[in-house]
């Protein structure tokens, strides 16, 4: 069944709004999603009748919010497949669980260990494995992409060697839209006993991810890009992964017992999560993920589809546009750049005509280098975008050429 | 490298030919965003020409999403400081004339007391310097007040 996109922006009352006195198009949703009513909803609700500590109270309210807060984690456990719900830890953010993974993973790195990142990569999953490279002596190794913004698979056999410990690779990117093939990628490292991790943060919002299926040791995501609050994510890790894993954070809730003679760290999730964690948010994303479940998910990814081939479409007809990313796998996303035009430019003159999308780097230098532009203009859609919005990229897009003549 | 002389600096219109209130008395003429952008674009467009020699790294505007550049040279006659500007984008180089009227061949202690801010606001351009926009245009300012109270 088709989906009715217009019944449901009615859910997200964000979008009911001007800007510059015009109706907001909103379409940088790869950098943060729009919410749907459910979630603040459910943190309202939350915090109108459940606020306080989790794990600790003696009280109602404390065995409340715990509930809903634990109750996620199933959730959450169910939307990616994870065989149990230790398997799922709370993070500020998919920046933090790749921090996480890097200084937990290199404890036991030697110099001249390898890791391998690929070119299209979120500065998220570069930078942090940098750091345990400097600190450890390991080496960074880069898997880089065609022409296309696609993964130059054939080089994988050659990067991998018997001293590489970590694979961390993007399950979509972020600027290029491209999905990679992660699955592939998996089974090649798992024959040779190499971690592997995903960054999910630009799948989830999209299509169903099996991380069973996929068979990755680590995925992470972040809950804003997901439809949910800010300051969370998730980081998904095979039990025995994690068990190995040291913690990464000290203090509350991820102890067992403390004495100032040696302190015992807590079982799975919460040896992992240090401190009182971020409990309406939690909250809040088990509203989004359970709104998301109740769509029709094909029609949902049908008429992203849509959206992003009339994109291609228009963006064709646009003389002196270059669209930057042109693989044959990708989700909504459209980067671009135009003759005689900075992203800049680009992106003040769309926002007085209502349209807000990204310019700039993207947090993915590596990739700006490669594709020799000092950075893009990028609309990233969701399913709430229309095809009217799309065309409107495109007329505003030939307006501001038209100002330039 | 040598900078440009003096003479090159003192040929910017922007500030000395063109002063803020022209700029302000065109802007009013102006009904709707088209215009007011086509007017900065221009004005962009007429800045003079920057010295390639001088695109390096110590005169570089940090904090920019596009690239910013700006120079400056006193006049050792009655101490007025000149300047000159560029960026790759064209929008944020309208905007930099604009700075330039406000700005440009004045004295050390007018540049200080010059709330560059207050103009922007009623040009309705505020939003171009305010903290959030990582356009560079605030750095810029910011270094000419500094520049400004090195003096
Ligand atoms: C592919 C990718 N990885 C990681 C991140 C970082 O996510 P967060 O800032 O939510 O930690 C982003 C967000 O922009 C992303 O797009």
């Amino acid at each position: 069944m088709a989906l009715n996109v217009n019944v449901l922006r009615e859910e997200f009352p964000i979008l009911h709004q001007e800007v510059n006195n015009k109706p907001l198009i909103y379409l940088d949703s790869a950098a943060s999603s729009q919410k749907p009513r459910a979630v603040m909803q459910a943190m309202d609700h939350y915090y109108e009748t459940a606020n306080a500590n989790v794990h600790r109270g003696a009280h109602t309210l404390g065995d409340r919010a715990t509930q809903s807060y634990e109750a996620v984690r199933d959730t959450v456990a169910t939307f990616i497949n994870a065989k149990s719900r230790q398997e799922i830890i709370w993070t500020k953010g998919t920046t933090e669980a790749m921090n996480l993974l890097a200084s937990g993973l290199s404890q036991s790195w030697q110099a001249g260990d390898e890791v391998i990142v690929s070119r299209m990569e979120h500065h998220a999953n570069i930078v942090p494995w940098q750091m345990a490279a400097e600190r450890t002596g390991a080496i960074v190794k880069v898997l880089e992409i065609n022409d296309k913004g696609e993964l130059r698979m054939e080089q994988l056999d050659e990067l991998i060697s018997e001293r590489t410990k970590v694979i961390a690779i993007g399950h979509v990117s972020n600027v290029l839209g491209t999905i990679n093939p992660v699955k592939e990628i998996i089974a090649k490292a798992k024959a040779k006993g190499i971690v592997t991790i995903i960054d999910g943060a630009q799948a989830v919002p999209h299509f169903k991810v099996d991380v069973q299926d996929l068979d990755c040791d680590f995925y992470a995501f972040s809950s804003h890009k997901l439809f949910g609050p800010t300051g969370l994510g998730v980081l998904y890790g095979k039990q025995a992964r994690l068990e190995a894993l040291p913690p990464y954070q000290g203090g509350g809730e991820m102890i067992e017992r403390v004495s100032f003679e040696g302190t015992t760290f807590n079982k799975l999730p919460y040896k992992f999560e240090a401190g009182t964690p971020a409990i309406a948010e939690v909250v809040g994303l088990g509203a989004a993920i359970k709104y998301l479940e109740s769509q029709d998910r094909s029609a949902i990814e049908a008429h992203e589809q849509a959206l992003l081939k009339r994109a291609e479409e228009l963006a064709a007809d646009i003389p002196g546009l270059r669209v930057i990313g042109e693989a044959s796998n990708k989700v909504p996303v459209l980067s671009f750049v135009m003759d005689g035009l900075h992203p800049s430019d680009l992106g003040t003159l769309l926002d007085q005509q209502g349209i807000g999308i990204r310019t700039g780097h993207h947090c993915a230098m590596p990739l700006m280098e490669a594709f020799k532009v000092p950075g893009t203009a990028r609309a990233s859609f969701a399913f709430y975008n229309t095809l009217e919005e799309v065309e409107a990229l495109f007329a505003g897009l030939a307006k501001i050429q038209r100002m330039f003549t | 490298m040598s900078l440009p002389n003096l003479e090159t600096f003192k040929n910017n219109p922007y500030g000395t030919e063109t002063a803020i209130d022209d700029v302000l008395e065109n802007f009013e003429f102006l009904d709707d965003w088209e215009e007011r952008y086509s007017y900065i674009i221009d004005l962009g467009k007429s800045l003079p020409e920057f010295p390639e020699s001088e695109k390096i790294e110590a005169n570089y505007v940090h904090g920019c999403q596009s690239q910013v550049w700006l120079i400056h040279m006193q006049d050792p006659a009655d101490g007025k400081i000149y300047l000159m500007i560029d960026s790759d984008a064209i929008i944020v180089k309208g905007l930099a004339a604009v700075v330039l009227c406000i700005l440009n061949a004045k004295t050390a202690s007018e540049i200080t007391n010059t709330d560059v801010e207050a103009i922007f606001e009623q040009m309705d351009l505020i939003r171009h310097i305010s903290p959030t926009r990582g356009n560079g245009l605030r750095s810029m300012i910011e270094l000419v007040k500094s520049i400004a109270s090195q003096q």
